[in-house]
């Protein structure tokens, strides 16, 4: 019996899985769950595969492993189905979202025949179309909350909301850009 | 009412130094604990703690610096991780027998060859004979927990030693978790002033702090020393007792999960701790009575105690997160078997070594252990002298 639901995030170095990873926890931190954020660390260096993981649950969390059989998967960068094996030990109750331009059809033959849920998002879009820059971040944040349904939807914007007003206090003019990321992609998912 | 928060092992510490507003903080960044004097520095920098922040160009001056503060009569702390330890080396020995009550966060990392920055206890086992006394923490609650108290237990006049607060590098350093906190009020209220009785700024008692002592008076020194470390056990927990009051957290020299009545059972220290629980509580499920001695305080080492939580158990792992290269096992297999010796416990015991230089353990690791262990306590294998958790064949 799992007690927590288990993130895995696949990134490459400089693209904010890590940070990602910890803006999940801190949402979910704020619906009054227990919650774990924390990267694997090594000789990172920009653009090298990095990975990142979150516990999320109701009782506090006591394991302090790496996540070898997480419920889900986010992979924000698609090159790296080609040399990292993503779906590894990946539940078949759960799913896998991939921030990818292709369709699911041309993605699926990457996944080493996994069985479960397969997302799709292009971050690119969404980010290009409400912050007019490329930051994968927040589509693919607010993609894992909505295929993991970890929190209802309404209170997952209200709280990032908050949490936008707080972290970008000296520059509120990238709130509601941020915000329209993560409406958009909470439709754009599929 | 505390403040419900998340936050990683470092913000947790670095916190907690912002709570104190201790006088003085000399550091050298080096990872992973470099997040605690940067913390600390912009807290100081937006005019948050008075603390006076000393920037140095070594370990070995971080320690300097933090050592004539101390011996000048202030409050003073540094952070440090692996290597720096290391550079500190020679000056552990000095602040511990001229008796100053300074503070060190570490943030345990493995000692380099083959260079590597992740988590082992090689840092400070390496350092465990230096005077200091030693505390470790499970999660970053216990990080900032053991932070508060460690103040008043190396600046009561029966202890006088420096304090070493330790946690695991990345795993709880950077790790974020939810933590209660203590209102800053009491946190202070806790803490207290520190008033020195002697000190070198003391223009009405002059003093000489390290001066070289012929052979009629080095072995006295240390005879003290000892001492002041066997009074920390009593001071260790009458200020765990006290902290309880304010937190709501019982503290002693080391917590046991599910030991009471229990067969086979891990000694285990820091944050693999919290992982041996849950597969604790599975195998509990399946009717098999395992449990977990998880040690707090290893400096002053409370031996007898140990000895006397454990002589129930038909087998015991002691899991060491360093090697000492006796080639008989690590310095808490060592320490704990000793202790049993002395007891007069006789219990099956083996010595694993896990984790080292980042190896990660889980679930399944602590699980593989306590089969070993069922097998030991049944006479079906025979308990190795050590043994490895998680070697790749």
């Amino acid at each position: 019996m799992k007690k927590n639901i288990e993130i895995r995030w696949h990134g490459r170095g400089g693209q904010g899985a890590k940070t990602a990873a910890l803006l999940l926890a801190d949402v979910a931190f704020s619906t009054g769950m227990h919650v774990q954020g924390f990267p694997e660390y090594g000789p990172e260096r920009m653009g090298a595969p990095i990975t990142a993981y979150n516990r999320i649950g109701h009782e506090p969390i006591r394991v302090h492993s790496n996540i070898y059989n997480p419920d889900f998967v986010v992979v924000v960068d698609e090159t790296l189905l080609h040399s990292v094996d993503v779906t590894k030990g990946l539940s078949e109750d759960g799913a896998i979202v991939i921030n990818t331009t292709k369709e699911k059809e041309e993605i699926l033959p990457l996944l080493n025949g996994y069985k479960g849920g397969v997302y799709i998002i292009d971050a690119r879009k969404v980010s290009m179309a409400t912050l007019g820059k490329y930051f994968p971040n927040s589509p693919m944040l607010a993609s894992i909350v909505k295929v993991s349904k970890i929190m209802d939807e309404e209170v997952f914007l209200t709280q990032m909301e908050e949490s936008y007003k707080h972290k970008f206090a000296k520059k509120p003019e990238v709130i509601e850009g941020n915000m329209n990321a993560l409406k958009m992609a909470l439709s754009e998912v599929r | 009412m505390s403040i419900r928060e998340r936050m990683s092992g470092n913000e947790a510490v670095a916190y907690a130094i912002k709570q104190i507003n201790p006088d003085v903080m000399p550091a050298f960044p080096i990872t992973p604990s470099t997040e605690i004097p940067q913390m600390v520095s912009t807290f100081i920098a937006n005019g948050e703690i008075d603390t006076e922040f000393i920037p140095v160009e070594s370990e070995h001056s971080s320690m300097s610096a933090t050592m004539g503060a101390s011996a000048a009569g202030a409050r003073a702390l540094t952070a440090t991780s692996s290597c720096g330890l290391a550079y500190m080396w020679e000056l552990l020995y000095v602040a511990a027998s001229d008796r100053l009550p300074l503070v060190l966060a570490l943030v345990n990392r493995a000692l380099t060859g083959p260079i590597n920055i992740n988590c082992d206890h090689s840092d400070s086992m390496g350092a465990r004979d230096a005077g200091w006394i030693q505390i470790y923490a499970e999660n970053n609650q216990e990080a900032y927990d053991n932070f508060i108290q460690s103040f008043r237990i190396s600046e009561h006049p029966d202890v006088m030693l420096p304090f070493m607060a330790c946690q695991d590098g990345f795993i709880t350093s950077h790790a974020v978790e939810n933590i209660e906190l203590i209102e800053t009020d009491k946190v202070k209220a806790f803490v207290g002033d520190y008033n020195p009785e002697n000190y070198l700024l003391n223009a009405e008692m002059p003093m000489a702090v390290g001066p070289y002592a012929t052979s009629p008076f080095y072995m006295e020194t240390k005879m003290n020393q000892r001492l002041a470390m066997k009074n920390a056990k009593k001071v260790i927990l009458d200020v765990a007792a006290e902290f309880e009051k304010i937190s709501g957290r019982k503290y002693g020299f080391f917590e046991e999960y599910k030991l009471d009545d229990a067969e086979v059972a891990i000694v285990i220290m820091g944050s693999a701790a919290g992982t041996t629980k849950d597969a604790i509580d599975a195998l509990r499920a399946k009717g098999i009575k395992a449990g977990l001695l998880k040690i707090r305080v290893f400096r002053p080492f409370p031996g007898e105690e140990i000895a006397e939580a454990l002589k129930n158990v038909k087998a015991v792992a002691i899991l060491d997160r360093a090697e000492s290269f006796s080639a008989c096992g690590g310095p808490v297999g060592s320490e704990v078997k000793a202790a049993m010796f002395d007891a007069g416990v006789n219990v099956k015991a083996v010595n694993y070594f896990y984790g080292i230089g980042g190896r990660d353990y889980t679930v399944e690791s602590a699980t593989s252990v306590f089969e070993d262990l069922m097998k030991i306590a049944d006479g079906s294998m025979e308990p190795e002298n050590f043994k490895y958790v998680g070697l790749r064949k």
